[in-house]
């Protein structure tokens, strides 16, 4: 090869040069933008979400001042908590509206007024009495919770124009707040209540606890038969074509779309086995069937991944297969295998299609306290709001999707912070 | 057979003009031990009260490969025997059989005799985990458990029920690592990850883990492969120091080693036992031709 074939061949590459450099930079650009493009997807849905969502998490309070009058309690009868339960507060809050706009005289005008107050108050009052039976003959202010309409035009998510509200209802909110008697403050009430038809006094108390009871169910039956199953098939399985048979089957089930799951439930643990609907424990089960081949698989390459040499000095110290499985492989095992598990759970935080065909997507008001209980969860209630047309449910729809939300991040943190700590351990 | 297709490939290359009679030895000063079906030069057997392991007619197979053929060794009570050969002949192999760990390996297949004092170590009615506790290996490269050097020490013992208190325990752990020569070094942080220490000090860990169980054969596969010269040195006068109370077998490729460590040498080759003899006999003055082409350096 002489000199000048040399010199051409670096021309050659010069030349092309520019050529790949411009390609690279394309590409490189190409994915700066791909990527550009997700966040700002994302951007904008979440971003989308908390803006509708952010009013949700204020109510608004108008303070009244309440006489409660000996003359609720009937002549003769001793203040007790099933006597109060039956007092008419219905009629102490109309009587205190209408003492303090004295000047509504038409009927109609009347209830207009009495709609301004959620028709949670007089409950609030009963319970105050309740708690506090000394009440009785006092007048107190309390702090009531406003009807969702002037709670949605307080918070500027309705103009007058859209709202319900008349012009003559909300010179009555302006008469209040010139009293100083409307404040906007946190909105506990969606923490603390269940499901209910009027917005400013629904919560997702009872969904937060159907997920906690379904998740504490899927926890206690998918991990350890997970962890069970993948210490079986690692460990003890001899390779034959039962075995790969099982592995095939348990690698397809993780495909197998949610909702057959529900079916299942519904035809076996409903109708077969007569469990009741909508209840923790069923769509517990369904879900351990769901996430049972992640944590399968999840734990399977954790004990994959214990090198051979500790399984070897193990068994070179005289542990039997069991002490050298249990005493050194589970232990090193143990971080991945939770990181599987939580990554499963947080999948089965967010199911909604099997659960709706076991029952939840009732309308249940009482905070479930057992397995038993009917219950719903997060993302099904989620679901019901979404159908309500109302803004309020609009706002509280968004508000418990952030919920979840944070939810999920916070476990997949949890999954990730996990996963570092043990990293470094050896 | 393999034997002899091995010896025709022999004569065909010229290099090594051997035939399967001239390898036939007969031993004189066993009693009364025939050995006339042993290819292996020099003294693989002795008298049954000095041997603490025997084995006889041993074959392994990893699926249809031969990985030892016909071994037949013994391992003499409070000796070093040091196993020599290329890399590939087996001697691994045959190390393992001595303590069952090839029973993990599914392909792997084992027959022959193999006995620890007078008793069949195959005995379908015999558990493994006591043999194991009774024959202790140490791996090539250090593997401590990634717990505490206490409780690296202290797990053999507690499994096998040999303590019940922690005095006792504390007691045969610093024992342990006294005589392992570990002792001085660790004793302020006997609760650190056994991970922690450096190469040398792991596999004095693993040889102090090892004999605290109170084993009667310590087998050891390249104790010192992964070490530095100094770490080396160290475990080699322990193995010297160990040798009073335990039988030690002891698979390494330098040569120099098995020359400084042991009194007794087999030489393997290709999963046969070419030759096994006193150590300064075998590298001094050889009988076999490829034990002396190996110590020549000439082969491997």
């Amino acid at each position: 090869m002489n000199n000048s074939n040399r010199q051409s061949i670096a021309e050659i590459v010069e030349k092309s040069l520019a050529k790949r450099k411009a390609k690279e930079k394309r590409f490189r650009f190409a994915g700066m933008l791909a990527v550009i493009t997700a966040l700002i997807m994302l951007a904008v849905l979440l971003l989308s979400i908390v803006v509708t969502g952010l009013p949700a998490f204020t109510q608004t309070a108008i303070k009244l001042d309440f006489h409660f009058e000996e003359s609720l309690l009937p002549a003769d009868t001793e203040l007790t908590d099933e006597v109060i339960a039956s007092m008419d507060f219905h009629s102490l809050v109309k009587k205190t509206l209408r003492e303090k706009f004295p000047m509504v005289k038409k009927r109609g005008d009347k209830k207009a007024l009495y709609k301004m107050i959620s028709n949670g108050a007089p409950y609030q009052l009963r319970d105050m009495l309740i708690e506090d039976h000394s009440l009785l003959g006092k007048t107190v202010p309390v702090w009531v919770l406003a009807d969702d309409e002037v709670d949605s035009i307080f918070k500027g998510s309705k103009t007058i124009a859209d709202s319900r509200l008349t012009e003559t209802q909300y010179g009555w909110v302006r008469q209040l707040v010139a009293e100083d008697r409307v404040v906007t403050r946190f909105n506990w009430t969606f923490f603390q209540n269940g499901d209910s038809r009027e917005p400013e006094q629904s919560g997702i108390r009872g969904a937060i606890m159907g997920s906690l009871l379904v998740i504490i169910v899927t926890l206690g039956l998918s991990f350890p038969m997970g962890v069970a199953a993948a210490v079986y098939l690692e460990e003890y399985a001899k390779p034959s074509r039962l075995n790969d048979l099982i592995e095939i089957n348990i690698n397809n089930l993780a495909a197998v779309p949610s909702i057959v799951f529900g079916l299942l439930g519904l035809a076996v643990y409903i109708n077969f086995m007569g469990m009741p609907r909508s209840a923790p424990l069923v769509a517990g089960l369904v879900l351990t069937l769901m996430t049972l081949p992640t944590i399968i698989i999840a734990s399977r390459a954790a004990l994959k991944s214990v090198p051979p040499s500790i399984r070897e000095a193990a068994l070179g110290m005289g542990a039997s297969k069991m002490q050298m499985i249990f005493h050194h492989v589970l232990p090193l095992a143990m971080p991945g295998m939770l990181t599987g598990s939580i990554i499963g759970m947080a999948q089965a935080l967010g199911e909604t299609a099997p659960l709706l065909m076991i029952g939840m997507i009732a309308f249940i008001v009482d905070i479930p306290q057992g397995f038993m209980d009917p219950a719903t969860v997060l993302p099904v209630q989620i679901y019901l709001w979404a159908d309500v047309p109302e803004a309020a449910f609009r706002e509280r729809t968004a508000a418990a999707i952030m919920v979840l939300l944070a939810f999920l991040v916070t476990m997949n943190l949890l999954a990730v912070w996990l996963r570092k700590k043990f990293e470094k351990r050896w | 057979m393999n034997t002899e297709s091995m010896t025709e490939t022999m004569t065909e290359t010229g290099d090594f003009a051997m035939s399967a009679e001239e390898k036939h030895v007969v031993e004189e000063d066993l009693h009364g031990i025939a050995t006339d079906d042993t290819e292996t030069v020099g003294k693989p057997l002795l008298a049954p009260e000095k041997s603490r392991m025997t084995c006889r007619n041993v074959y392994v197979y990893y699926g249809e490969k031969m990985a030892i053929d016909n071994c037949s060794l013994d391992i003499g009570k409070n000796e070093v025997l040091s196993m020599i050969g290329p890399s590939g002949c087996g001697k691994s192999t045959f190390l393992r059989c001595l303590n069952r760990m090839n029973d993990t390996i599914d392909i792997c297949r084992v027959e022959g005799e193999i006995k620890l004092d007078k008793q069949d170590i195959h005995d379908p009615k015999l558990d493994v985990v006591p043999l194991r506790a009774r024959v202790g290996m140490v791996f090539q490269k250090p593997n401590p458990f990634p717990k505490s050097i206490y409780d690296n020490i202290a797990y053999g013992p507690r499994i096998h029920g040999m303590v019940d208190n922690k005095s006792d325990t504390d007691e045969l752990v610093e024992t342990s690592l006294q005589r392992a020569g570990l002792w001085e070094e660790v004793k302020d942080r006997l609760d650190a990850p056994g991970t922690g220490l450096s190469g040398g000090q792991q596999q004095r860990l693993c040889i102090a883990r090892a004999i605290a169980v109170n084993p009667e054969v310590i087998l050891m596969d390249e104790p010192c492969s992964a070490l530095d010269p100094i770490a080396t040195a160290k475990i080699e006068e322990l193995i010297d120091e160990l040798r009073e109370e335990f039988t030690i077998a002891i698979v390494t490729h330098s040569m120099q080693q098995a020359a400084r460590v042991s009194q007794r040498t087999a030489y393997f080759h290709l999963g046969k036992l070419i030759e096994v003899g006193k150590t300064d006999k075998v590298f001094t003055n050889p009988e076999h031709k490829l034990t002396e082409d190996y110590i020549t350096g000439r082969f491997g």
